[in-house]
């Protein structure tokens, strides 16, 4: 599937090789753990610093250089260094080297972006094949973001998370960054809980601290801000210690990293042998995981992972302990611990219409999308229809918004209490069982029919009472035209021909045994539509219906509504009320 | 000379496209003076008579465990207890809410089931996804559900929502291939097919009017249609939203819809005004909507966030109640009970809560 054939093909590799190295090493080159330049605090055994942050006050008496100044370090992440420049050079040659030593073994394997270009040459195996396809995705997001990707990153609110970021790392307006001095050691460039939860407050219309925790938790579980020692991420509103995450790994400029990328990261993690480094214990189970999975290429996996903490060495050590928490930080959002979520994750529907789910290519409404013609077309013929549409003013729409609240309200359980209690805040299922079982009609119900006919043809009883008002007055088979014909709409397709016959010889034709008053367009529309050629369709009767229905709107329902019909059951239904004690034993 | 030919037909297409362009902006700015005439007063300025609502009773119930991956869909049995739910564990699940207690759990043929209704008649389950297709179950013994089920539609792309409009014999789907399909369900043929998205559609909801012949529909294109099933023609489009919408309800009194999108807003447009008459949105509210439903006098809009929140908004004050927290993840689904008297949403997070 993907071989390479030409020359152009094997340049294009190559650069796609060490897009993809650069992309996915430097960081972790940039961002390596020293193994072994903190003697001192090991020899003290566990660093006090990480483990007890000192209360919050000490941290402001200790807070040395100030915030500006502490910066720096964070930047550092970000605009790689000369240094940097040439640890990716160093990080594409090992690649080069080790595609020749790996290409025979781990043909087959998951492989890993490093022996990836070494693997496409050698088979097109379907593990290749997804591989190919992450790193294409990896280099069009590396790259400055095309369109489909920067609408997810705006779907999932990843810019806007990153313009509060920016915001809270704005030197005088925002959270004060410090170096903390604790015990033996320094903790550089953190900030507390309780300062970030004051900033949002102060800066955010949020309504409590309840919501600022909330926020604070989000951009914390995103890997924007990160507790400095623990994988759980999330913020407490405390004298905990917090720090942001270098720019460089926020979701939005990420790829989704691989496993060989996380065997690395891990393998190298035990290589410091400093307590504070130890894997958690779901960490040293993916490594031994890892290890089975990728046992053919471990040797250079733990190459890399050496390389890494070699160059890590060389750092200072503040910045290293930045860097550090980091990159942990990092693999804390792509491989959350157990038990916390996993923000990566996109919707099924948004991924699939994008391609780059394992199930399918983009749908195909994507497609129609491309077509900008059509589009545009579509657009303007929408438009068109929207102007000549006859609209009514928005204080009309409004008020008739408004009264529908006024009548509805007192039915509206989130609104007004209820007369018998709600079965889920009581646990009590007797409102459903008296609905059921009692004979009565409550009034609100009863009183809801006046509302509109919609409502009082809604409701099995109120339906009832009409048609026995309609025969009283000779005018039932109105009711019975109209119900036949939403009946009919109802019923499977193989039924709807021979009911529509059955209506019309009951209700329309000539000599109907139950005539309605239908005017006589309706009428010819519906004989039309009954002898169509194309065989008569469920809506056939829907002009003369609506007919019927407004007929039955403004005159026989009205009048319902002034019988003494109506008004007998509404005072029956109180008096039955007022009969049944337990009914008012029932605060409101 | 075939060159030239190439480049002067590229250079049509440009024009035509530019025209287009221009002749889509310039109904838009006509249309905008338009209604801007009967633009007279704000929705929250009529609404200033109304008391503010200081405090809504609402708090979690139920919670309901025994997914093992996220909840996709859920849906009110008409009885108005149960709730069918739709999971990335491919399964199928028909809970007594007001119990806790699973009374089916059916596994289906893909993991990928992104929707699923009740029959009017709480009979049968419609639910489909990246199957492509709508697939009723009878509500029986588990074996039976399984044995018994049956294919009725097909798309093109995955089925992203379904609904019954008021008949067991009938189900309305939504699909990424951007169109609507209306499906006899006896038969499986198609009665009616809706085409004029040109984005995936999201969610569908139908008209609760008498003649139930209208319904919604909104769609990665940002717009929201509203079609007449009759003639599978567009009757009215809603547009204003920045980015896909993927929850489409319709307000109690039927002339009006709620809206949630990707763009972190909720909106209301009025069918009899023709356009937005309010949007619900904060500065700190920057995840996506997932689904929206009203409260029974349609005063309050509950909306389900991807910042694994719930927001209560009041409709006609243009002003949030309230927040609920409790769900861990995304919060995919919210729906408001038959009777009114209950909110389930459903989640990221596996479970499913109701709140009253």
């Amino acid at each position: 599937m993907v071989t390479m054939n030409s020359e152009a093909d094997k340049t294009q590799a190559t650069n796609a090789l060490a897009t993809m190295s650069s992309a996915v090493k430097s960081p972790a080159e940039s961002t390596n753990p020293s193994p072994t330049a903190t003697p001192i605090t090991t020899s003290l055994g566990m660093p006090p610093s990480l483990s007890s942050p000192p209360p919050p006050s000490a941290g402001t008496a200790a807070a040395t250089s100030g915030s500006p100044s502490s910066l720096p370090v964070i930047a550092n992440g970000n605009n790689n260094g000369p240094l940097d420049n040439s640890t990716t050079q160093n990080a594409v040659n090992l690649n080069a080297n080790s595609e020749c030593s790996t290409t025979g073994n781990t043909a087959n394997g998951p492989s890993g972006s490093v022996t990836k270009a070494a693997a496409a040459t050698a088979t097109s195996s379907p593990p290749t094949v997804k591989t190919e396809r992450v790193r294409e995705s990896a280099t069009t997001t590396a790259a400055t973001s095309d369109s489909s990707s920067s609408a997810l990153k705006s779907s999932s609110g990843l810019l806007t998370m990153e313009a509060i970021i920016e915001k809270m790392q704005a030197e005088s307006t925002g959270v004060a960054v410090r170096t903390v001095k604790a015990f033996m050691s320094k903790v550089p460039s953190v900030f507390t809980g309780a300062d970030l939860i004051a900033w949002i407050v102060k800066n955010f219309d949020v309504e409590d601290v309840t919501e600022a925790l909330h926020f604070a938790h989000l951009l914390s579980s995103h890997g924007y801000i990160f507790p400095i020692d623990d994988h759980a991420l999330t913020v407490k509103n405390d004298g905990t210690f917090y720090r942001f995450q270098t720019p460089y790994f926020w979701p939005s400029n990420c790829w989704e990293p691989e496993n060989t990328d996380y065997a690395v990261y891990l393998c190298k993690r035990t290589m410091q042998n400093k307590t504070r480094l130890e894997l958690a214990d779901y960490e040293a189970e993916n490594l031994a995981k890892l290890q089975k999975m990728f046992s053919r290429k471990w040797e250079f996996i733990f190459m890399q992972a050496e390389s890494q903490s070699k160059v890590a060495k060389k750092r200072d050590k503040l910045e290293r302990k930045v860097l550090d928490s980091q990159e942990r930080a990092f693999w804390d959002v792509h491989r959350p611990m157990p038990g916390c979520v996993n923000t990566t994750e996109i919707d099924i529907k948004k991924a699939y219409r994008r391609g780059g789910s394992s199930h399918g290519t983009g749908s195909a409404g994507a497609s129609v999308a491309k077509n900008p013609v059509e589009q545009l077309t579509r657009i303007i013929a929408l438009r068109k229809q929207k102007l000549e549409r006859r609209t009514i003013k928005v204080s009309k729409a409004a008020e008739a918004l408004v009264a529908y609240y006024d009548q509805y309200n007192e039915f509206d359980y989130f609104i007004t209490s209820p007369e018998l209690p709600n079965p889920w805040q009581t646990d009590s299922t007797e409102m459903w069982d008296t609905e059921k079982n009692s004979k009565e009609v409550p009034v609100r119900r009863v009183k809801r029919w006046a509302f509109s006919l919609r409502e009082l043809l809604n409701d099995a009883i109120g339906r009832e009472q009409f048609t026995k008002f309609l025969e009283k007055e000779y005018s039932g088979e109105n009711l019975k035209f109209w119900e036949s014909v939403q009946d009919m709409k109802a019923l499977p397709q193989s039924e709807i021909k021979e009911t529509i016959q059955q209506i019309w010889q009951e209700f329309l034709a000539p000599d109907a045994p139950c005539p309605v008053n239908v005017d006589s367009k309706s009428v010819e529309l519906a004989r039309e539509a009954v002898n169509s050629p194309n065989g008569p369709n469920r809506w056939c009767f829907d002009v003369a219906a609506s007919h019927v229905y407004h007929l039955m709107k403004s005159d026989s329902y009205s009048r319902y509504l002034r019988s003494d019909m109506y008004k007998d059951y509404l005072n029956c239904s109180r008096k039955k009320i007022k009969s049944i004690p337990n009914l008012f034993g029932v605060k409101r | 000379m075939s060159e030239s030919a190439v480049a002067s037909s590229n250079a049509n297409a440009n024009e035509k496209m530019a025209s287009l362009m221009k002749e889509a902006e310039n109904l838009k700015t006509k249309l905008e003076e338009e209604r801007q005439k009967l633009n007279d007063v704000n929705l929250s300025n009529i609404a200033e008579r109304l008391e503010q609502i200081a405090y809504v009773n609402i708090k979690p119930r139920k919670v309901l465990k025994g997914h093992q991956a996220k909840v996709l869909c859920t849906d009110w049995s008409p009885d108005k207890r149960h709730i069918i739910s739709s999971s990335q564990d491919g399964r199928l699940i028909i809970w007594d809410a007001f119990t806790t207690n699973k009374e089916h759990a059916v596994t289906m043929p893909t993991t990928w089931i992104m929707a699923c209704a009740y029959a009017p008649s709480g009979n049968f389950v419609a639910c489909g996804g990246l199957d492509n297709k709508v697939t009723v179950y009878p509500i029986t013994s588990d074996e039976e559900m399984a044995a018994k089920k049956r294919t009725v539609g097909t798309h093109t792309s995955y089925m992203s929502c379904c609904i019954y409009p008021n008949s067991d014999q009938q189900i309305l789907t939504g699909s990424g291939d951007s169109t609507c399909a209306l499906w006899d369900v006896e038969s499986g043929q198609l009665l009616q097919s809706f085409h004029g998205h040109s984005g995936d559609v999201m969610a569908i909801d139908l008209a609760p009017n008498e003649t139930g012949n209208t319904f919604v529909s909104g769609s990665c294109d940002r717009m929201a249609f509203i079609w007449d099933m009759r003639s599978g023609h567009v009757v009215q489009s809603f547009e204003g939203h920045q980015s896909d919408v993927n929850s489409v309800k319709f307000h109690p009194c039927g002339d009006a819809i709620a809206t949630g999108s990707d763009d972190s807003s909720c909106r209301l447009y009025d069918m009899r005004a023709d356009r937005e008459v309010a949007v619900f949105s904060k500065e700190s509210i920057i995840f996506g909507v997932n689904s929206v439903d009203f409260s029974v006098s349609g005063r309050l809009l509950f909306a389900g966030y991807n910042d694994y929140t719930v927001n209560l908004w009041d409709t006609l004050k243009s002003e949030r109640v309230c927040l609920l927290y409790g769900h861990e993840n995304k919060v995919s689904c919210v729906q408001v009970s038959p009777d009114g008297t209950a909110l389930s949403t459903g989640s990221w997070d596996y479970t499913i809560r109701v709140w009253a």
